[in-house]
């Protein structure tokens, strides 16, 4: 997982800043430091568009396009539990109980459409797409 | 013909003094009574307490106790579930059996099962039969739900059992939801649904309770279930047949028929009424003096010698 994470920033980040980008991706993967240069931006810059939050039963962003190998966070902002559950069958992923203010995470490494939904409310449905 | 449920007047054939008896605590509870003809009649309710007769039978429904939420507008679930338990025990005649239409837990954990069997054990009705929500089974498939009240019971939880001449079928909307989808009861549970009414005369009282509304009230917050139209067709050739659900934290009735429907009151927290608010989640800002006004229970009573079943809701506060 994380040497994938570490692929994508490698090929995302110029030659010279590889080292250190792959290095403080690895280590930070949710940082949201923004306090060095070109490649750290351009991991904070990541970092937000991996995470989708339910707020309101509804998942936000409804589609959210990442690079493979991304790892996606779901935050649960409401005060009853959702699920980020894969609408196919067998489903990919399933985060089972995602409680108030907890998170879950799923590393997306095969470009495809994932639709999911929340197996508690299934009308809350989304998908992530990754390229 | 379908339509809404409004107040009516007139000579319904209802003998009060059979069908009041379960409402002691009333005070802003509306009466449903229920003919063999379809016809239905609502009342508002006084305080008063008749005496009831004998033949007479009394059962209650409670619904979505979500023991385990834990926030606003109500920090006690718990509490609120024992209050309405202690409400149906302080009554003459105690409900004689308790249907719990699901959600007793928040989060399917075992310590929130545990509670819901305390709890229900300090009632005094002789038993409890329940039929799970979504919240009972989405973390584990229903594993620990089942272990506890799936036994004797079909697929993922269905049954059905017969008491004073009442025929009481409890059926599993919850399980395998799909995305986008309403609740669901599936292909199997229909065809044990047909097994199961084989036989039965047209004049058998019928009560069906599930989770999920088993008719259309507001889809897009996924309140309704997707093939409940399979169940009642096979239901409406009966004269009587009440369908008691829970799942939208608040009360709604409906008749198409003979066919008349019902949902109750949490026990925990209230929900907006559909499209009312930006999502179907608890509604927050209840002043504590108020919330009990907004959680309740249902109990029904059915005269035998009528062939009538009257529904009635009261608030815990």
């Amino acid at each position: 997982m994380l040497r994938l994470i570490c692929k994508f920033l490698i090929a995302g980040v110029a030659v010279t800043a590889l080292i250190v980008g792959a290095l403080s991706g690895c280590s930070e993967r949710h940082s949201d430091s923004t306090t060095t240069a070109p490649a750290t931006d351009a991991i904070a810059t990541r970092s937000a568009q991996q995470q989708v939050t339910i707020d309101n039963f509804a998942f936000d962003p409804q589609v959210l396009t990442v690079p493979a190998g991304t790892k996606v966070t779901w935050l649960n902002r409401d005060d009853v539990p959702h699920t980020a559950t894969s609408s196919d069958s067998p489903p990919k992923f399933n985060s089972k109980a995602i409680d108030t203010d907890e998170k879950f995470s799923y590393v997306f490494t095969q470009p495809g459409t994932y639709p999911y939904f929340c197996a508690v409310h299934p009308h809350m449905t989304a998908k992530i797409v990754v390229k | 013909m379908t339509r809404k449920i409004v107040e009516q007047a007139g000579d319904d054939g209802i003998d009060r003094r059979g069908f009041l008896q379960c409402m002691a605590w009333v005070g802003t509870a509306v009466v449903w009574s229920i003919g063999s003809g379809g016809i239905l009649t609502s009342r508002a309710l006084g305080a008063e307490q008749k005496e009831q007769q004998a033949g007479d039978f009394c059962f209650a429904q409670i619904s979505d106790s979500h023991i385990g939420f834990s926030k606003e507008p109500n920090k006690d679930v718990t509490g609120t579930l024992q209050l309405a338990i202690d409400r149906m025990n302080q009554l003459k005649a105690p409900p004689q059996l308790i249907l719990h239409t699901g959600d007793l837990t928040h989060l399917s954990k075992p310590a929130e099962f545990d509670t819901v069997d305390q709890i229900l054990k300090t009632a005094k009705a002789g038993q409890t039969f329940y039929v799970p929500g979504e919240h009972d089974v989405f973390t584990d498939d229903g594993k620990a739900y089942l272990e506890r009240h799936g036994k004797g019971a079909k697929g993922g939880g269905w049954y059905s059992f017969d008491h004073r001449g009442i025929h009481f079928i409890g059926l599993v909307n919850v399980m395998n939801l799909k995305s986008g989808g309403l609740g669901v009861l599936g292909r199997d549970q229909l065809e044990w649904l047909e097994d199961d009414l084989k036989g039965r005369g047209n004049s058998t009282p019928i009560v069906v309770f599930a989770h999920v509304p088993l008719w259309t009230v507001y889809p897009k917050w996924g309140w309704g279930t997707e093939d409940s139209e399979q169940a009642l067709s096979q239901l409406r050739r009966f004269g009587s047949v009440t369908v008691l659900n829970g799942h939208i934290h608040q009360v709604m009735q409906k008749v198409e028929g003979n066919v008349t429907f019902h949902t109750a009151r949490s026990t925990a927290f209230p929900q907006p009424e559909p499209g009312k608010a930006d999502s179907p989640g608890p509604i927050k800002n209840v002043p504590a003096e108020k919330l009990k006004t907004m959680l309740g229970l249902t109990s029904v009573n059915y005269t035998e010698r009528a062939g009538m079943l009257a529904v009635v809701d009261s608030t815990l506060g």
